[in-house]
């Protein structure tokens, strides 16, 4: 067995026009925690889109298990799928079902179990996530940091190998990210899948991973440990955990024209 | 796997690039719709799915139809009777009202009513589920969406326009009958009479049928097409439920033209 579920060589992509990733190379191994982190349209959410062969790669590639994602055709892609669990930034829970029915819903759609086996297994997944009492509540009646928890419970449903979590701790309050913290690190110790983590909150994202990746530019400004990223003197990586304003990461967008001409000011 | 771009965009002259992108929208129109026949074929396997969308387009849609249908008769009775009056014919009522309604008013308003009633609450349904990123999380859990949530729509949708239609030319003939028979005094005998002698089940009963079996796939197709293909935003689902109600009301009526012209031109 490969130690790197996940492998990730000279990634590039764009959206149209812009260029969005540029050769990026990224390793996730088993049973370890890799955050991407980095400012807000770095890439990092495309990573993990490009990881579910959900968009395709103008160059490089991602190798799942051994398998080259862009490779498989539509059913094996499918097959693949089964072993990858996402929590969306939102949750993006079917709004018409039960959070039961949530969690249900991938073990109906890809299992025969008999609906006794079918509950147990639902209600297990809950209870990991604290949820078991709320099994029957309709998603309105969840709170943003519930929406969250069950959105995991559905993730890992299938017992994935990989867990793929998408700003897990955006909007939450500090009771509910310190729940989805310690959930994100017990599930991956317990299943032992690789779990990427998506996030540009430093302090929660450093508290329970093992490796971090930052993204700048479409590119991979740095790479370490918490405590090497923390101790890092590289420009990128002080902006980014300083927080400042003045830094490789400008503040402007680049402007096709000076501000002066877009005024019509002489220049 | 994401939803292709509809319109590809080609390079080459404007005309001949133009064409060629709405031969490629065409192509792709014509690939999705024979695609949601199949899976909605398919999708009788799990008629749970099927039948949980025919309550919600079917039950949900039966106050609106009936009760247009019984004013329309109505009305009928009215017109019909002043109009047949000035020939003396007013024991004809009956068979002016029936086919009035079997061949055209009961499958064209009825498939009018649903593009208002039923296709805008499709499209509107699958465009926030796209906005909501519960089409997304359904192909990471390697669940077809097309299969999962439009085709059932679809088949729902188009065995429920016949059956409303039927309904409707009923709930017409009933509206003619109460006007014509018991508030303006013509002979219920002759009323019935007529209608039974100069009503032809396959010319005109069977004709009717399959005007609105083709309006069911038209407003069926065009409601979720336009939902699923959607912009995942507030304005883009607007934007959608418009088009659908005046691209499916313009086809119903364009297609009744050319289906009438083929129908009734040999008579």
């Amino acid at each position: 067995m490969q130690e790197n579920l996940v492998t990730v060589d000279g990634l590039t992509f764009a959206y149209k026009d812009r260029q969005i990733l540029n050769g990026v190379s990224l390793r996730f191994p088993r049973g370890k925690v890799v955050a991407l982190i980095g400012g807000s349209g770095s890439g990092k959410t495309t990573i993990l889109r490009l990881i579910g062969g959900q968009l395709r790669p103008q160059r490089g590639s991602v190798r799942f298990d051994g398998q080259d994602v862009h490779g498989l055709g539509r059913d094996a892609l499918y097959a693949l799928r089964r072993r990858m669990g996402m929590l969306y930034q939102f949750g993006a829970l079917f709004t018409d079902l039960t959070a039961f029915e949530n969690v249900a819903f991938p073990l109906r759609e890809h299992t025969d179990l008999s609906e006794a086996m079918l509950r147990d297994i639902v209600l297990l997944k809950l209870e990991a996530v604290g949820l078991r009492g709320a099994a029957h509540f309709g998603i309105s009646q969840l709170s943003g940091g519930m929406q969250r928890r069950v959105a995991l419970a559905r993730a890992i449903a299938l017992d994935p190998s990989l867990i793929m979590y998408d700003e897990p701790f955006t909007g939450l309050d500090p009771i509910s990210i310190a729940t989805v913290r310690a959930l994100i690190r017990t599930l991956t110790d317990a299943l032992g899948s690789a779990a990427i983590l998506v996030s540009h909150d430093i302090q929660d994202s450093f508290a329970i991973a093992d490796y971090v990746y930052l993204l700048a530019q479409g590119r991979i400004a740095a790479e370490g440990t918490p405590q090497d990223m923390r101790a890092s003197s590289d420009p990128n990586v002080r902006q980014f955990l300083d927080g400042d304003i003045d830094g490789p990461v400008a503040f402007h967008y680049a402007a096709k024209r000076p501000l002066a001409a877009d005024l019509g000011l002489p220049s | 796997m994401p939803a292709p771009a509809p319109v590809p965009t080609r390079r080459g002259p404007a005309p001949v690039s133009r064409a060629l992108d709405v031969l490629a929208a065409v192509g792709y129109g014509t690939r999705f719709f024979l695609r949601l026949c199949g899976l909605g074929l398919a999708s009788l396997r799990r008629p749970r799915l099927a039948i949980d969308q025919v309550h919600f387009i079917g039950n949900y849609s039966l106050s609106i139809v009936l009760v247009s249908g019984l004013l329309i008769g109505f009305v009928l009775g009215l017109q019909g009777y002043y109009t047949l009056r000035r020939y003396g014919s007013e024991e004809a009522l009956g068979l002016l009202v029936t086919l009035s309604l079997v061949r055209e008013l009961g499958p064209v308003v009825t498939a009018l009513l649903l593009a208002g009633r039923a296709g805008t609450s499709l499209t509107a349904e699958v465009g926030l589920m796209k906005a909501g990123e519960q089409i997304d999380a359904m192909e990471m859990m390697a669940v077809d969406p097309v299969a999962r949530v439009l085709a059932p729509r679809f088949i729902a949708a188009v065995l429920c326009v016949p059956l409303l239609a039927a309904l409707f030319s009923a709930m017409g003939v009933l509206g003619g009958y109460l006007v014509g028979v018991q508030g303006i005094g013509v002979d219920a005998g002759s009323f019935w009479a007529q209608m039974q002698g100069g009503v032809d089940w396959l010319a005109d009963v069977g004709n009717g049928v399959l005007k609105s079996i083709v309006f069911g796939f038209t407003i069926a197709f065009t409601a979720l097409y336009v939902g699923y293909h959607a912009a995942p935003t507030p304005e883009g689902v607007s934007r959608a439920t418009t088009t659908t109600v005046v691209v499916a009301s313009l086809a119903v009526l364009g297609l009744d033209f050319i289906l009438t012209a083929l129908m009734f031109s040999t008579e």
